[in-house]
């Protein structure tokens, strides 16, 4: 194994908060009086636990400028497909952070949150109005978490109906991978099914899967591809006529906000990922929000606890109100702060405004890729229309030149373009998964393709230097075999 | 339109790009049969002036009580630092940092948080966060299934003194995968998990204990002989922590001859507000020898091309998105924005701070225990030492002597005997930093009234 | 396209290798395809020693920076060892995937299943039919 001492290289942009730690220095109008605990000394810390001593502006400092080093919404232009990467309006952070709201202790009774539930009660009305289910739950703490409440409910309904044969989950192979991480965590088995040329799914290879053992499927739609699902009733009808459930992966849901609802698609279960289509910001990777609708035989099954109203009064529905539930995913009710968030979001949208999202993220997007197609770059799926995202494969510039999507992608961070989604999915060679969002302007997107075009021109000319970037960044490409090989998890003083 | 930046020009202009006579035409491969009505039942648009009316008024409902209440989520002093610049742009509005080159401040970020939860519990790892205490304590004993080879049981032991909503919520989560849950006694004396009961799972194969330190009571755990005990069995230990108690207290990497195999949190303490529930984040550290079995996402310090240091996520191939249906877990998302608050928190208040805010908790609960124990009908359940929560024992119902309490603006503790009907009516109530001498003097007037007692002097 | 397949060895479609050992154990490792497919590998996990395998079993993982993969057994038999220099050294299954690289050694259940497995010239053609 080679080593060089990380020590021993080039200067870091800036150390860590452990390098600049002084013993004996704090921020002393953090410290409350220093009173004397009586511990057993069996159970004492014998050790100070090694964290940073700095004073309240080298930490300011400090987390200050590492923000600076981040790309984010607010700064640049973040084309990330299946990601939907919106404007977070400030005011959605602002009102939610309001010292009533932060200060509420989540097991204070109800009459000291009535303003606070009846946001989450008016919150799952309107997911159930935008979505067409029956019942939501907020719980679900991720979108992730909600995948793993929706099968938790499909396993549940079986169950109740004393039917213990459906233990398979059918997958798209285009899926994302947490759908099928979900399914084997619900301890059901993954059974794949391939998509077609166009995108589509592949109904006879559905056919030949379906049956008695299937629990359900899977569906995103619009799907992974960018393309939506056309023969959306004749695989209801084949999951349903086989005794299935039909689970919506609202991943996408941006797409068709307005125009689709996946109830009327004939969807029983469905979780929406509230920190895409309804804003709350991703904060450098969490929290989400991974609500869950459902349709009228699953609403016995929903994650506790629900937030009901009798006449003008609101409490949350736990065990007793729910007894089927499939439980707690959480501590208390999940994000709460993320779901007040998307509740503002959602009043400022409106009724209309609704409407408009799906439509003009769909404007954006197939602008892009009619601005790209001209520009002579290769679509993944030439004869279909975009939705709220498109795919363009970079196979031949990969075969011919040498330069793969992800020479693209470090390229245009060069650009102050954050890349779009590389390599997923993972049907499509070389691929480049383009979503804009409908918050975006026309000159943004102008200014993408544009550098985009500059790029290619560059990969023909002079490949190294797309081969070696980023250039203009706090670091150029890392060595990740490195990382993963040698493992340098945590911060260690110079011995 | 909200946030939809389009002129009626670059509408157009667009659309004769695309080559489309319509926004409408562009739904053209969706069958007309599902398209959407009028969404009726969602009201119009109302503007940033209005909602933020609205808010205001639906905050003063719920009003600022004085609050006595811990089980699990506790009110401390976060320094206004923490979410001045949690909150800024480039941090709140970054994605997950997959273009390391563009999210060095997000990487490295958890690299420093990653350093402060491993020397915090003593454990030679941490991952970037989970999405809360409890979720995190289910996906540790999933992670302890995986981990101990040697057990084929995939059964746990789990004290009746744990948290009892993270009891359901691993039961809910882990119980699809097939893990049995064995419930383990208290001394009904002292509030501690009771040794001798463990007697019983003598020569079975049990896979993974469960120690939480303190104890849903509040109360500290004898975890050097759980921890041994657990070891002596083969079995793994899963120790849940609360992270303001180990400036205090032994952590668990102590725990024993060789500490515990896993160490997991609620994170909220250290910089999150309370906030109805959420977001919090889940704290998750072990030995190096496992770090493969763990869960969620993890970064490592490594070198660019010209030898520079620089950070990127690793041991990606444990994740969903490449091992599916094999991944240690679904989970794709770490807190990042409560991960760094506490990130910040952390290196603000230091370890001097941190010590002074767990003394000061435990200090206040204690004064706030022996104030209200002069009132007639009130007694501690327990004896075993305390941390920053206590458990009461009252001579009536809990919840109407709460809801006298709240209407007198205080959130007055939880009422345990929802969850531990055995005990009789118990209240569960926490002082932090937060309290003043006047705030208990308040709390136990208010308690002595709620109990139709003149508190004796 | 890699096409190193010593003649020697045998072949399964989930691109194991298997090599006869005079004291009738046999060697298992991965193919040169497969090492090149994975990229740069950096983590090797092998069977303990005294394991009972069922022929199919998942009983390794190499992973790389981008993929893991698991590794079947060609055979049933009962693990004589695994390699452990790949702990501090899994590049080996990159650099040497026939020799150093191997993954582990194993007591066939039945020498003579050796023989059903793929000859280089029938895992060549499974190559050639993905290649399409």
């Amino acid at each position: 194994m080679t080593s060089t001492p990380i020590s021993a290289v080039v200067a870091p942009r800036e150390p860590t908060i452990f390098d600049l730690s002084r013993p004996g220095r704090c921020a002393q109008a953090q410290l409350p009086p220093a009173l004397a605990a009586d511990i057993p000394a069996a159970l004492r810390r014998r050790r100070r636990p090694l964290l940073p001593e700095v004073s309240e502006l080298q930490a300011v400092r400090h987390y200050t400028r590492l923000s600076q080093l981040n790309f984010s919404i607010d700064t640049h232009f973040y084309p990330l497909g299946s990601c939907t990467m919106k404007y977070n309006p400030r005011g959605c952070n602002q009102y939610a952070m309001l010292p009533e709201f932060l200060g509420r202790h989540p097991l204070a009774p109800a009459v000291q949150g009535q303003g606070y539930l009846a946001c989450m009660h008016e919150l799952q009305e309107m997911l159930k109005e935008v979505t067409g289910m029956q019942g939501v739950s907020l719980t679900p703490m991720a979108g992730a978490q909600g995948e793993f409440a929706g099968v938790a409910m499909i396993r549940a309904y079986h169950h109740a109906r004393g039917d213990f044969e459906r233990t398979e989950v059918i997958v798209p192979e285009a899926a994302h991978g947490t759908n099928p991480a979900t399914a084997t965590m619900c301890g059901m088995k993954v059974i794949e099914i391939p998509c077609n040329a166009d995108g589509d799914c592949d109904i006879e290879a559905l056919r030949k899967v379906v049956g008695p053992r299937t629990a359900g499927i899977m569906l995103t739609n619009p799907s992974t591809l960018g393309v939506f699902e056309r023969h959306i009733a004749e695989l209801r009808a084949l999951v349903h006529d086989a005794g299935g459930l039909l689970y919506y992966d609202g991943a996408n849901l941006n797409a068709i906000l307005g125009k689709v609802r996946p109830g009327d698609m004939g969807f029983d279960v469905i979780h929406m990922n509230l920190h895409k289509t309804f804003s709350t910001p991703h904060g450098g990777g969490g929290p989400g929000a991974g609500a869950v609708g459902v349709a009228a035989r699953l609403l016995p099954y929903l994650p506790i606890p629900v937030v009901g109203r009798e006449g003008d009064k609101y409490r949350y529905l736990e065990e007793r109100d729910l007894p089927q539930s499939i439980g707690r995913l959480s501590g208390f009710m999940g994000n709460a702060g993320v779901l007040l968030r998307a509740y503002i979001y959602m009043r400022m949208i409106g009724r209309e405004g609704m409407q408009r999202i799906g439509e003009y993220a769909t404007l954006n997007a197939n602008y892009l890729q009619a601005r790209f197609r001209q520009e002579g770059f290769e679509l993944a799926y030439p004869s279909r229309r975009a939705t709220h995202e498109f795919i363009l494969t970079m196979k031949h510039s990969a075969r011919d030149l040498g330069v793969t999507a992800m020479d693209f992608a470090k390229r245009l961070l060069d650009f102050g373009y954050h890349a779009p989604t590389t390599y997923f999915p993972l049907l499509v060679p070389e691929c480049l998964l383009i979503e804009p969002t409908e918050t975006e302007a026309k000159e943004a997107l102008d200014g993408f393709v544009g550098a985009m075009v500059a790029i290619k021109k560059e990969a023909a000319v002079d490949a190294a230097r797309l081969k070696g970037a980023p250039h203009t960044l706090p670091v150029r490409r890392l060595d990740d075999v490195r990382a993963a090989k040698q493992l340098d998890l945590i911060w260690k003083p110079a011995a | 339109m909200a946030f939809i930046p389009h002129t009626a020009d670059d509408v157009r202009e667009m659309l004769d790009t695309i080559g489309v006579a319509s926004i409408e035409q562009l739904f053209d491969e969706i069958p007309a049969a599902l398209r959407a009505g009028p969404l009726t039942g969602i009201p119009a648009a109302l503007s940033e002036m209005q909602i933020g009316r609205l808010m205001s008024e639906r905050a003063a409902r719920d009003g600022r009580p004085l609050n006595f209440i811990g089980a699990g989520a506790y009110e401390h002093h976060i320094p206004a630092a923490v979410w001045a610049i949690t909150t800024r742009g480039e941090i709140y509005t970054a994605y997950t940092p997959y273009q390391a080159e563009a999210s060095q401040g997000t990487l490295q970020t958890i690299y420093e948080y990653q350093t402060m939860i491993a020397n915090l519990t003593a454990m030679e790892v941490s991952n970037a966060s989970l999405y809360d205490g409890a979720s995190g304590l289910a996906e540790a004993c999933l992670m302890a299934v995986r981990a101990n080879r040697r057990s084929k049981a995939a059964r746990i032991l789990m004290p009746r003194a744990v948290n009892p909503t993270y009891r359901k919520c691993v039961e809910a989560i882990a119980s699809n995968q097939g893990l049995i849950f064995e419930e383990v006694p208290f001394d009904p004396a002292t509030g501690q998990t009771a040794l001798d009961a463990l007697a019983r799972f003598e020569g079975e194969d049990i896979t993974a204990i469960v120690i939480q330190q303190p104890n849903f009571f509040g109360v500290l755990e004898d975890v050097d002989s759980l921890t041994e005990w657990g070891h002596a069995h083969g079995a793994l230990v899963i120790a849940a922590v609360n992270p303001t108690s180990l400036a205090l207290l032994k952590p668990p990497g102590e725990w024993g001859a060789k500490g515990v195999d896993i160490a997991v949190g609620e994170g909220q303490p250290l910089g999150v507000p309370l906030c109805s529930g959420g977001p919090y984040f889940g704290f998750m550290a072990t030995r190096m020898e496992h770090v493969r079995q763990m869960p969620g996402r993890i970064v490592g310090r490594t070198l660019d091309l010209d030898g520079r240091p620089g950070f990127t996520l690793t041991l990606q191939a444990r994740e969903q998105h490449i091992r599916r249906g094999k991944a240690t877990s679904n989970i794709c998302t770490n807190q990042g924005l409560l991960m760094t608050a506490a990130t910040i928190y952390l290196a603000i208040v230091g370890p001097e701070g941190l010590e002074r805010v767990a003394s000061a908790s435990m200090v206040r609960t204690t004064e706030l225990a022996s104030a209200v124990s002069t009132i007639p009908g009130v007694h501690a359940a327990f004896s075993a030492p305390h941390f920053h929560e206590v458990l009461l024992r009252l001579d009536r119902p809990v919840g109407p002597v709460l809801d006298e309490l709240a209407a007198q603006g205080i959130a007055g503790g939880y009422d345990a005997s929802r969850d531990y009907p055995e005990l009789g009516p118990v209240l569960l109530v926490c002082a932090t930093e937060t309290k003043t001498c006047d705030d208990i003097e308040t709390y136990a007037k208010a308690l002595a009234a709620a109990l139709g007692a003149p508190r004796a002097t | 396209m890699s096409n190193n397949l010593p003649a020697e060895l045998r072949y399964t479609k989930t691109h194991e290798w298997v090599r006869r050992n005079s004291d009738g154990t046999v060697t298992i490792g991965i193919t040169d395809h497969a090492q090149h497919a994975l990229g740069d590998i950096v983590f090797a996990e092998t069977p303990e020693s005294g394991r009972a395998l069922a022929a199919g079993d998942a009983c390794a993982v190499v992973e790389s920076v981008k993929a893991a993969s698991d590794v079947y057994s060609p055979l049933a038999g009962t693990v004589v060892a695994g390699n452990a220099a790949l702990a501090d050294a899994p590049e080996k299954i990159n650099t040497d995937p026939y020799g150093e690289g191997w993954l582990w050694q194993l007591t066939p259940a039945d020498v003579g299943a050796v023989d059903a497995l793929l000859d280089a010239a029938g895992y060549q053609s499974v190559l050639a039919e993905s290649e399409e």
